[in-house]
């Protein structure tokens, strides 16, 4: 009767199955393959962004299209004086902004323009190219802001 | 003899895969370093089209309108009076509640009806840009309490709860009962 009773000593395998692995890694990188950006740009200007409460986020980057004022960047981390930025090269007369954000509407109808303005900056530059902006059409704009922090009240 | 001829051994070309999973991890691993998911953030706006020259811009009764006038140092003239930023969230909640809301007494001072409140912003060339989006900040604060005050009555937690319950393409009715009204005033020329 014992030998009937006796414990068999538990032989299924314990090893996990590895044959799945490459696949499960394979999704995370997909992942990661599709929602990374590289930066192709290199902002040429300074821009320490505002602190805002009222703040939205864009879900859709690939409506954005970057507009940077600030001051120029100089050696030795100095600025120079306020210059206007848009994708990789700086924009000498703003009346030019009018034609890039005209050809870049075409493409893209359903534009954001983000506003990535250094906070030292004068409110002039600014409305400038806003009305070049209103000139061509690209309405949708956005004050990039980070989120305040500490909170204002 | 028989021993010569041997069985040809047929060896089955494989390429061994247990080096793939290796290699992928390489790929991700240098994805996720390059990779950042920090999200744009930023205030809204809707810039006014380009207006006709020779139609004149529609008129705004003058007690519709709230003014806010930013000037160079950064100071702020709230309707005429020189105010601290933090107090235009409560100005412009009164402006646009103003017959609403029974907090307020529909004051000749402010707006008749929400849908003809306009908050003006006007700022001169040489205004700070961060006094400004603190301003502006602060009217859109103003509409988003009111919003907020809203979802309430609606029995949701908050406006972001409302606005995150919509499904794609259905109508935002808080948003639509009061629209968030700013105008963004030119500065005057020859300053």
């Amino acid at each position: 009767m014992s030998v009937h009773f006796k414990k068999k000593a538990a032989n299924a395998q314990t090893a996990i199955p590895t044959a799945s692995l490459p696949d499960i890694i394979f999704m995370l990188l997909i992942f990661f393959m599709v929602t990374t950006v590289l930066r192709e740009t290199t902002v040429q200007v300074r821009t320490i962004l505002p602190q805002a409460e009222a703040i939205e986020k864009i879900e859709q980057k690939r409506l954005v299209t970057y507009v940077y004022i600030g001051p120029k960047k100089l050696q030795n981390n100095q600025v120079g004086e306020t210059a206007i930025q848009i994708d990789d090269a700086l924009v000498d007369e703003v009346t030019n902004v009018r034609t890039i954000m005209y050809n870049k509407l075409t493409e893209q109808p359903r534009l954001i323009v983000s506003l990535r303005v250094d906070e030292s900056s004068e409110m002039g530059k600014v409305i400038d190219v806003q009305q070049e902006l209103r000139e061509a059409g690209t309405l949708r704009i956005n004050y990039s802001s980070k989120r305040d922090i500490e909170g204002t009240l | 003899m028989a021993g010569l001829i041997s069985k040809k051994q047929r060896r089955e070309a494989e390429i061994p895969t247990s080096s793939m999973a290796d290699i992928a991890f390489l790929l991700l691993i240098f994805f996720l370093v390059t990779t950042t998911i920090d999200v744009d953030t930023g205030i809204g706006m809707t810039l006014p089209p380009k207006l006709d020259e020779n139609v004149d811009p529609p008129p705004v009764k003058d007690r519709n309108m709230l003014k806010i006038l930013v000037n160079t140092q950064g100071q702020v003239l709230l309707e005429d009076e020189p105010s601290a930023i933090n107090m235009i969230r409560a100005e412009v909640m009164k402006h646009v509640l103003n017959c609403v809301s029974s907090q307020y007494n529909c004051s000749e001072e402010y707006s008749e009806n929400p849908d003809k409140a306009v908050v003006s912003i006007k700022t001169d060339r040489q205004t700070p840009y961060d006094v400004y989006i603190q301003t502006l900040d602060e009217v859109w604060m103003g509409y988003f309490e009111i919003w907020d005050q809203l979802a309430r009555q609606r029995g949701f937690a908050s406006y972001n709860a409302y606005k995150d319950q919509l499904a794609e393409g259905q109508d935002n009715e808080i948003n639509k009962e009061i629209k968030a009204q700013i105008s963004l005033a030119e500065p005057d020329p020859g300053q």
